[in-house]
């Protein structure tokens, strides 16, 4: 069978060579602690920063504002619940769009378990987060926390205008990048927000590297303490290869992101286009709304979503789906459900997500394998329904 | 066989790994998949149950072990509208059903072939000890497993019989220390694990608990009257859902010999008490078979019937009716004919078919319809 067709890239992406070339040279002579005070561990403290000012750079902030963490949860939970906790004595009530990624509610749920009241912003048919919502807000919100693009849908929100509205009702805000960062323009003084938390794994760097932006300015307790690394706002011994890997990433990323995001763009529409012309009765979440160049959310009306990656995977192709419990099953993602999509066209929908290693023969192949996947998952449907 | 794509079924239990593994073993290309039959994040079952989230996790590491890629399939709605809600049905209309024959029919047999397609796959594979073999003629029969103790026709002989023309048992051949062996030498982490007993959905055994509570079903909880043979009220009972035919145990009388539940009536309510001489019955007559033949075989065709799972089975003359129904007449009275249990029809180690038994026959009836010169032929 011939080699399985990615088009996941929104879960994870292939490391570059560069990349891994510079973490395997990382891992063999980097040995000493960056926190020592000898010339070895100056060495490493070096690549480190070196790696910092890469990381700045990818989103228009400057190196002091960097904090390294393991990835996105951390970055969201260290924003959140460090900030909250930093402007407790001004109040108890934090918030965030009801489209958030599960890491952003999960630190909500932190914050709610030590007391704290939270709120939600509702979400539009086509899958925007409008500025007018943060109007309704209750007063006494003192941190907001908006993603830059939905992982799902790909729908890119409109996190200055929001930011401003929130920022002069006295909020901070949180923007969970992870998904935009190396998809498209990132610029924390433009989305003017407090903190910014973006992941390497998601532009060709490791998994287990992220960065929190924390401006200049913008409130932080740390989660981790007791060391002093990261200005003492995250305790613990660096990731040194992992860091050393995201900003290689970052740098690759950065330097690329005008032309590929263009490429896979153009790779996109071909791919949604044909899918639509080869099955008229699709429906593609978030269409009419701005949304990363990489992302298709598409709903195949009568083929289950849990059927379909079955299908897909048998015969060659990896996609996702929205939300699903540990154990398989078919719940409609909390996403399509914020937008308003009907149930029985949320148990069917599947997310495709391109990347560096997409071609235009691949978008060619897939479209076939999809279309023969959603024959077979209907006729499932038909024979398997009791 | 040579190398082909195969669905393996697996429960996360010892058999299914097996049998999964050695086909990967042999160098067919196997897809494993786990049937989710309810949400089990929210019910605490014991370690003996089927489709836990451990047993989905036992399942997915055989897979990793041996190379291969695994799926977890939600079938709740097909379980709990083919297997659940019928076999409830039938403790609340007085009958005790078998539903593990309607769970291989529906889910492994049913569900699991329409699934297939989508999978890529030629064959389906399942851990269970039974054997399919080709006939003389072309067609496909259903034969029992060579380690008899472990024989599951029983269990398979309500499934399509379309379907044993694209089915494999690796274990069929297979005594069961053989099976524990492989599994010991594959590594496998499941090698030790206690065997699935009772149903896979009520592993505490406490079936009227579950159907009460759990599933808050109401009808056949209401106390009634024990009735002797005569139809004498002798007692109350505690609602028809708690009573089997041939129980004798928790029927809370004091007796001064052994008396058994020898009818349910849901209809009036009533359970009829006897001793074991009442148990006996001539013959029975089942709902729609479903023959693992061509066709149905002639009226008066001998064959060995199991009415139980663990019956051993005893020597009956078959009559198939032309509306699909069987009566089946006992060479000797059979003690305990369960209206909702199935009855297994045998040809040598050849299982014929499957029907679900509707109700037994008395001596007279038996008499009265038999056909003429068949007996003891």
């Amino acid at each position: 069978m011939p080699e399985t067709i990615y088009l996941d890239h929104n879960a994870s992406t292939p490391v570059r060579p560069e990349v891994a070339e510079a973490m395997h040279q990382a891992l063999r002579d980097l040995g000493a602690n960056p926190s020592s005070a000898h010339r070895e561990g100056q060495r490493v403290r070096a690549a480190l920063e070196r790696a910092r000012t890469q990381a700045a750079a990818l989103v228009n902030a400057q190196p002091a504002e960097i904090v390294f963490v393991s990835g996105g949860t951390e970055g969201d939970h260290l924003a959140i619940v460090g900030s909250a906790l930093a402007q407790r004595e001004r109040g108890r009530h934090v918030a965030c769009a009801a489209i958030e990624h599960h890491a952003v509610h999960g630190a909500l749920e932190v914050l709610a378990k030590l007391g704290w009241q939270h709120s939600s912003l509702p979400c539009s048919a086509n899958g925007l987060t409008l500025p007018d919502t943060v109007n309704d807000l209750p007063a006494g919100v003192t941190v907001l926390s908006l993603m830059l693009a939905n992982n799902e849908t790909g729908v890119l929100q409109p996190v200055s205008a929001l930011a401003a509205r929130a920022r002069a009702r006295g909020m901070r805000v949180h923007c969970d990048a992870v998904q935009g960062t190396g998809k498209v323009p990132v610029d924390v003084d433009a989305l003017g927000v407090d903190y910014l938390v973006y992941s390497a794994h998601k532009f060709g760097g490791p998994k287990g590297a992220g960065v929190l932006v924390v401006r200049k300015g913008a409130p932080l307790e740390p989660l981790f303490r007791g060391s002093a690394q990261e200005h003492g706002l995250r305790g613990g011994t660096e990731n040194v290869p992992g860091i050393i890997g995201l900003g290689v990433a970052a740098e690759c990323a950065a330097r690329e992101l005008a032309a590929e995001s263009q490429r896979v763009l153009l790779l996109r529409n071909r791919f949604e286009g044909a899918l639509r012309a080869a099955l008229p009765d699709v429906v593609v979440h978030g269409a009419s709304a701005p949304r990363l160049p990489n992302t298709v959310n598409i709903s195949f009306p009568g083929a289950r979503t849990d059927h379909l990656l079955l299908a897909l995977d048998a015969r060659g192709l990896a996609a996702s789906a929205g939300a699903a419990c540990a154990s398989g099953g078919v719940e409609p993602s909390p996403v399509l459900t914020a937008m308003g999509v009907p149930r029985e066209l949320a148990v069917c929908a599947l997310r495709f997500s391109l990347g560096r290693t997409s071609t235009e023969e691949i978008v060619t192949r897939a479209v076939a394998i999809v279309t023969e996947s959603v024959r077979v998952a209907r006729s499932a449907t038909a024979g398997v329904s009791a | 066989m040579s190398a082909k794509r195969v669905l393996a079924a697996m429960s996360g239990g010892v058999d299914s790994a097996v049998a999964a593994a050695l086909l990967a073993e042999s160098g067919h290309e196997v897809t494993g998949v786990t049937l989710k039959l309810a949400c089990y994040g929210k019910t605490a079952l014991s370690p003996k149950a089927c489709c836990t989230l451990d047993a989905m996790d036992d399942a997915r590491r055989v897979a990793m072990a041996m190379g291969f890629p695994h799926h977890v399939v939600d079938a709740e709605q097909v379980f709990r509208e083919r297997v659940l809600l019928p076999w409830v049905d039938g403790y609340a209309t007085g009958r005790t059903l078998y539903p593990c024959a309607a769970c291989n029919q529906h889910l492994k047999f049913g569900d699991l072939v329409a699934r297939m397609e989508l999978a890529a796959c030629d064959l389906l594979a399942t851990g269970h000890y039974a054997r399919v073999r080709r006939e003389p003629d072309g067609s496909w029969g259903l034969y029992r497993a060579a380690d008899a103790a472990k024989d599951q026709t029983y269990a398979l002989a309500t499934i399509p019989y379309a379907v044993l023309a694209r089915v494999v048992f690796p274990l069929g051949e297979l005594p069961k220390h053989e099976v524990r062996s492989h599994a010991q030498r594959l590594g496998l982490s499941c090698w030790d694990k206690a065997e699935s007993q009772d149903l896979c959905f009520v592993p505490d055994g406490d079936y009227a608990g579950y159907i009460t509570g759990t599933l808050g079903e109401t009808r056949g909880s209401a106390p009634g009257a024990f009735l002797d043979g005569q139809g004498e009220r002798i007692g109350t009972h505690r609602g028809v859902i708690h009573y089997t035919i041939g129980q004798r145990k928790g029927l809370g009388l004091a007796m001064h010999e052994r008396w058994y539940v020898i009818a349910i009536d849901a209809a009036v309510n009533t359970v009829t008490l006897g001793p074991r001489a009442a148990l006996e019955r001539a013959g029975l007559v089942s709902a729609r078979v479903n023959w693992l033949l061509p066709s149905p075989p002639e009226p008066g065709q001998r064959a060995l019937v199991r009415i139980r799972y663990n019956h051993v089975g005893a020597t009956a003359t078959l009559e198939p009716r032309s509306d699909g129904s069987l009566a089946v007449y006992f060479d000797e009275p059979q003690l305990v004919v369960t209206p909702g249990q199935l009855v297994v029809m045998y040809a040598g180690e050849r299982c014929l078919g499957g029907a679900e038994i509707v109700r037994a026959l008395s001596t007279d009836e038996v008499t009265a319809g038999r056909f003429a010169g068949a007996r003891g032929a």
